[in-house]
């Protein structure tokens, strides 16, 4: 009989930290160095985590890397593949497990899952969109693959910590001791773009999203709310074929719009474009 | 013969500076009702003949009988064919079997 020590870290993310098991202390190692400052280090079995996740690991295969992710409700479980997963969760119990080879990649896919059906519940949502802190308030730059996320990142200046280059993390701030007056609150994400580094583990109330075109000068222009809704719903994650939860969203998107700020951030790449970010 | 029309109960719907936006959960189409819209979205109860909205149409916006029939109409089989409105000869009282889309 073969004893296999099991191996615990709690990926902190959004103020809602996932146990992952794994026996492998390679992978372990991985993730410890992929999530960083968002391993949750004083988390333990029975702690703080109300989630967690059993890593199955198998041997690297070919994967198909045109098949979708498909996430899927049978008999009060989440059943989540893509070509180079699947993992199950439970979320009455809180409990699941992936099955994967080796690799950070597909963890990665299923945590984003997750977080996203964890903030469909509670008026929350990740969206396509890069955030920073500036002056203790968070700014959202949402956009799609192209539209300067990652360049407004980068151009960022020594006084704005960037919470995400990619996919940001809102939440509504009932839970804040001080909430803000848009009453939302943005954590930053490890989930990198073209940065390829995992942003600053914050939190702050979000002052602002702003909806980026590159152009030839920088300036902010006002969006109607309506607009403002369709394009924050276009840039949201959710992959769950699951009529209710859309609805929740579609509600939480529109709440949303009708408390922050949502203003249209046309910009050139050169970092004057963060004097109008204050 | 009298219509009927009935609000689905899957849609998600929210009002947003001062216009109702719903979305069919089916498909994620997104839908922005004007006043004429949302006049007939909060009438579809089912219960009230089309023709009675027909004629709330024309007292709340001064328009001719024919225009007003004819906008509903159009608005109406709209939304039916994205599954967020039914129509019926009979009053609707539950939500109607659901059509898989094509």
């Amino acid at each position: 009989m073969t004893l296999t020590a099991t191996h615990e870290l709690a990926i902190d993310i959004g103020g809602m930290p996932i146990l992952v098991r794994t026996d492998s202390a390679e992978f372990a190692a991985l993730l410890e160095d992929r999530y960083g400052s968002f391993i949750n280090r004083a988390d333990r079995p029975g702690g703080l985590s109300r989630f967690s996740l059993d890593i199955d690991l198998i041997p690297p295969r070919t994967i198909l890397e045109d098949e979708d992710v498909s996430v899927r409700l049978e008999a009060g479980r989440w059943i989540i593949t893509r070509g180079d997963f699947r993992a199950e969760f439970d979320p009455r119990t809180g409990h699941g497990w992936v099955r994967q080879s080796p690799n950070p990649y597909s963890i990665d896919g299923v945590l984003r899952i997750l977080h996203s059906l964890f903030l469909a519940r509670e008026g929350g949502f990740l969206v396509h969109a890069a955030s920073a802190v500036r002056n203790g308030r968070a700014f959202l730059f949402a956009g799609v693959s192209g539209a300067g996320k990652t360049t407004l990142s980068r151009l960022a200046p020594p006084d704005a910590e960037v919470l995400t280059d990619e996919i940001s993390y809102v939440r509504p701030a009932v839970t804040e001791p001080r909430p803000s007056g848009s009453g939302y609150v943005a954590f930053g994400t490890p989930f990198a773009g073209e940065l390829a580094r995992i942003g600053a583990n914050l939190r702050a109330p979000l002052a602002a999203l702003y909806l980026l075109v590159q152009g030839s000068e920088n300036r902010i222009e006002p969006v109607d709310p309506n607009e403002a809704a369709r394009a924050v719903l276009r840039n949201i994650l959710f992959f769950a074929h699951d009529e209710e939860l859309v609805g929740e969203v579609f509600k939480s998107v529109v709440d949303f719009v009708a408390r922050v700020p949502v203003r249209r951030l046309l910009f050139t790449p050169d970092a004057r474009v963060w004097e109008l970010i204050v | 013969m009298a219509t009927y029309i009935a609000r689905s109960k899957q849609v998600a719907a929210r009002m947003l500076g001062g216009e109702m936006m719903i979305m069919s959960p089916r498909d994620t189409t997104l839908f922005n009702l004007n006043d004429v819209g949302s006049v007939i979205w909060e009438s579809a109860d089912g219960q009230t003949p089309l023709d009675d909205i027909i004629e709330r149409l024309c007292v709340e916006f001064d328009v001719a009988p024919e225009v007003a029939r004819q906008d509903a109409e159009t608005f109406i089989h709209e939304l039916a064919e994205h599954g967020i409105m039914h129509v019926s000869d009979q009053p609707i009282t539950a939500e109607p079997p659901r059509q898989e889309s094509k």
